[in-house]
């Protein structure tokens, strides 16, 4: 679905990247995805070599950082884990709750190959 | 969005942008939104939007969960109040877009083909299409979908999200990511309540609230004129709340904040 957007977005991202860091391709990408950004990483998976097809990436390992879903409550005041479908406070009950983690959608890091690379 | 003075970093992730890597590579710490491209050109259009004072909502829901009907009631209602405009979103026809203009309300109709969602840049070339003097109120009616739209910022004031009656009440918690984005729910079709007895009001009003979701709950039908003063009471309410803020240099953005703002706000 969307995700072929996502895939196109994360690789003119790191295109930048490389290209701001004169590397000559990247070989490692780390993105952070959360539960609740609606984007699902084993079809981000699919869809990336899709996008990064021909370009300076097409190698790159594509590595997923886990987001557990995390609410801090509003009326306690206690971080606690939540459910997708259940953002209420694990301590209190309670859903005057604020999301502190699980609905990230970020490029963490990327890994160049700066050097060209040594053909044996 | 940063990325000179490292106030990104916070104790959770230093630890990626300092990773140790072989001779002849680097590792760059990037911490940037995925969606960034369109976050910049969504926070164009919102700038656009506060410049000319106008209040723009993204109307999201299922595909038949009555959008278009609740726009033609709405603008009937309140077009000789406010100048009002629309823009549509579906993969094909004109339809929807001739629906408003036979109210007599401007309408640029969006074609995405095969794309399930609209995105900032869409909204923007729409935008350059559409003649937006002196408009107050723009809706903008996003492809029916439950899922991909709620990932994609247009550069909208507000979201609200319809559930149609005829759906399931337990529709907020299988679509947790789209119910957490409104800024309101409207239940719609309600004068069809008398005949379901599977669909609880109150139950689609809990399973919002298990989304820490404090929006308003309306209940209403368009086609029967059913409980629309409530939601023309909101609609006022949110265009008077966005000159005041227009009046003030401030903006709004829909419920859900970005990744960027608040890791700007948790290292501040």
């Amino acid at each position: 679905m969307h995700e072929l957007a996502v895939a196109q977005a994360l690789v003119e991202q790191v295109e930048a990247v490389i290209h701001q860091n004169h590397a000559q391709r990247a070989t490692l990408i780390r993105v952070r995805i959360g539960p609740l950004a609606g984007v699902v990483p084993d079809l981000l998976a699919t869809a990336f070599p899709l996008a990064a097809a021909g370009s300076r990436m097409e190698h790159a390992k594509l590595e997923f950082a886990h987001a557990p879903i995390r609410v801090c409550c509003q009326t306690c005041g206690l971080d606690t884990e939540a459910a997708m479908n259940r953002l209420l406070c694990g301590a209190c009950g309670d859903w005057h709750t604020r999301i502190i983690s699980g609905d990230e959608l970020l490029l963490e890091s990327v890994e160049l190959e700066t050097a060209p690379s040594l053909t044996p | 969005m940063c990325d000179t003075c490292g106030c990104n970093l916070t104790p959770g992730n230093k630890h990626l942008a300092f990773k140790p890597v072989a001779k002849g590579a680097t590792a760059v710490s990037v911490l940037k939104g995925l969606l960034a491209k369109n976050d910049d050109q969504a926070a164009h259009n919102r700038e656009h939007f506060d410049r000319r004072g106008i209040l723009a909502i993204n109307l999201m829901s299922s595909p038949g969960s009555g959008k278009t009907a609740l726009l033609e009631a709405t603008l009937v209602a309140l077009k000789d109040e406010f100048t009002c405009a629309v823009i549509e979103g579906d993969l094909e026809t004109e339809n929807d877009a001739l629906r408003i203009r036979a109210v007599g309300v401007t309408a640029h109709q969006i074609v995405t083909g095969t794309a399930c969602h609209l995105d900032a840049h869409l909204v923007h070339d729409a935008l350059h299409q559409m003649n937006l003097d002196g408009v107050e109120l723009l809706f903008i009616e996003n492809v029916g979908n439950l899922v991909c739209p709620a990932s994609f910022d247009l550069g909208q004031h507000l979201n609200v999200t319809l559930l149609s009656v005829t759906e399931g009440d337990d529709k907020p918690a299988k679509y947790p990511v789209m119910f957490r984005a409104a800024d309101a729910m409207l239940l719609t079709k309600t004068d069809l309540l008398a005949v379901l007895d599977d669909f609880d009001p109150d139950k689609a009003e809990t399973h919002l609230r298990n989304l820490a979701n404090p929006a308003p709950v309306l209940r209403l039908s368009a086609r029967k004129n059913l409980g629309m003063n409530a939601w023309l009471a909101w609609l006022r309410e949110q265009l008077a709340a966005q000159r005041a803020r227009v009046a003030i240099g401030q903006s709004r953005r829909p419920a859900i904040q970005s990744d960027g703002e608040k890791l700007h706000s948790a290292s501040a």
